[in-house]
This record gives structure tokens, C-alpha cells and sequence, in this order.
């Protein structure tokens, strides 16, 4: 921000005060209209920052070691994670997608920040940045590349853009030297960013 | 108009006056139906306070590409004609 005029109030940081001032004043008029009280934001905000992408990774687990699972999980995401004890909710509803030696997907909300949050918990500040929902769409293998991703040639890369009224998950491919290792160990290898996928799952640590 | 997996189609290049979910980048490209994703309430009306009906199909279409890079978008009817 230039300083170069005269004036004798302090400048507030760029944007967050802003927003958030936008936020209270829409919160206060809601309340105000009755149509939420402060404690329901509380409560969502609460509900939100307890999701976790460890939720997420414990599906993808059970998805690798279980085939059965992974179909179901395919067909109707919310059913499958029951079974894990995780609800998604009804809606939005939640879509698994699979990555495979042929096919590598990666989401992207260009037009906000939608996000199974549900599943992995708040979307990180990147994701919802201009450049990543722009280029995400213009220019993904030069996104992917910057996450540290380079795809053969061959494999189809399909980026989802979820417009709408559905979140989607990302299966990462189960990493190579694994086949020795439980549910959890596995778990411990499924990253946040492999579940958007932007990246591959972290490697087995070779003993 | 229904649309069926594998159907060819073509987003609408129209403009619309408030929220919608159907980004300008995807406005008159073709592309194809992936999935069919069932039915839900309209945001561009239930943004504005009403119920949102009649509910709208929601389609998953792959734009068309001559690459192995696709984006694959979800659109509602509404925003869908065939592509003969």
C-alpha cells in the first residue's frame, strides 16, 4: 500500500480486518433477523476446526487394504464412512474419486472453496487463494509440479472442479514397499494435500 | 431435457444476473456427460431466500479436450443443451 499521502490514522492490514468486519455485520444482522444465534455459529465453527484429515486418511486406509469397502466407498461415500463410524452428512454429498497407474485427479472449487470439509476439515489458505483456483483449471500439470508432482506423460489427469453440490475425495494410489503394513501405519501415510490431490502419499520409511 | 452418461453436450453461453454456480471459463464449451449426480435445489433461487425448487439434475461433464488433460465440472441442467 502506498504512503506517500498525508494523514494521520493508522492503516489497517490488508484485508483480513476488512472481512471480518463484513463477516460481524452479516453475523449481527442474521441474529438480529433470527434466522441463527451467535451459539449456532459457535457451534458450526466448533463442529469445523474438530474435523481433521486424519478422518479422510482413515477411509483411504481401509479403501487400500479392503477392496469390498473400496467399491462401496466408491458407489456411495457417505455409506462407507458410516461404517468407519464418520458421517459425512447428507449434504453436501460426498464423491470418491480414484487415482490409478492411468488416471490421477486433482479438485479444485474455482468458484470459492468447496471442500469435504466433513472428511478432512478446513481447506487450507492455498486452496482457496485466486492462483490456485485460476491456474488449477488453466495450467494443472504446472500446479502439480509446484506441489512436487510430475505425472508420466501417459497418465490421464483429471482435475474436478466442484461447483456445486458435491465434495469430492481423492484416493490416492497406495504407495509401493506398503504391503506389509496395517490399517493405521497406512493411515499415517495419507496426507491432507493427497486426498485434494496435489501430491502423493508419503513413502513407507524403509527400515 | 435429461441428459445421459456419455451424451455429448454443450454448457450455456448465456449470462445470468446473480448467483449461479456455472463458471464463465466453462460458458459454450462442449463436453460429456461422466456422471449423473441426482437431483438438488437451485442455488441461483435458494440464494435469495426461496426453496430452491424444482430441484435441478446435477451433472458431472468432462469438457472436451484433445489432450489427456481434462476438466471435469459440475453443472446443473438447467445450464446443459445437447451437442448434436
Amino acid at each position: 500500500m502506498s504512503h506517500d499521502h498525508d494523514h494521520d490514522h493508522d492503516h489497517e492490514p490488508i484485508d483480513e480486518p476488512a472481512i471480518a468486519l463484513r463477516v460481524q455485520a452479516l453475523e449481527s444482522a442474521l441474529v438480529e433477523k433470527g434466522v441463527i444465534s451467535h451459539e449456532d455459529v459457535r457451534q458450526r465453527i466448533d463442529w469445523l476446526v474438530s474435523r481433521s484429515p486424519a478422518d479422510g486418511a482413515r477411509i483411504v486406509a481401509r479403501a487400500w487394504v479392503d477392496p469390498e469397502f473400496k467399491g462401496r466407498l466408491l458407489a456411495d461415500a457417505r455409506e462407507a464412512a458410516l461404517e468407519l463410524g464418520l458421517d459425512p452428512g447428507p449434504s453436501p454429498v460426498v464423491v470418491a474419486l480414484e487415482n490409478t497407474q492411468n488416471v490421477h485427479h486433482m479438485v479444485v472449487c474455482t468458484l470459492c472453496s468447496c471442500y469435504p470439509k466433513a472428511l478432512l476439515g478446513p481447506p487450507p489458505e492455498w486452496y482457496k487463494s485466486f492462483p490456485y483456483r485460476s491456474r488449477a483449471v488453466s495450467d494443472p500439470r504446472a500446479v502439480l509440479g509446484e506441489f512436487g508432482v510430475v505425472l508420466d506423460n501417459d497418465i490421464e489427469l483429471r482435475v474436478v472442479d466442484s461447483t456445486a453440490d458435491i465434495r469430492y475425495l481423492v484416493i490416492p494410489r497406495r504407495p509401493a514397499g506398503t504391503e506389509g503394513m496395517d490399517e493405521e501405519e497406512l493411515a499415517a501415510l495419507v496426507t491432507r494435500d493427497s486426498m485434494i490431490g496435489v501430491a502423493q502419499p508419503r513413502e513407507p520409511v524403509t527400515a | 431435457m435429461s441428459f445421459a452418461a456419455g451424451q455429448q453436450v454443450r454448457i450455456a453461453s448465456r449470462s445470468h444476473d446473480g448467483h449461479h454456480r456455472t463458471p464463465a471459463y466453462v460458458k459454450g464449451q462442449t463436453g460429456t456427460v461422466v456422471r449423473i449426480h441426482g437431483t438438488f435445489t437451485n442455488p441461483e433461487t435458494r440464494a435469495y431466500g426461496e426453496h430452491g425448487l424444482p430441484k435441478q439434475q446435477l451433472y458431472l461433464v468432462a469438457l472436451s479436450s484433445d489432450t489427456n488433460e481434462k476438466v471435469l465440472v459440475d453443472v446443473y441442467e438447467h445450464w446443459l443443451e445437447a451437442d448434436e
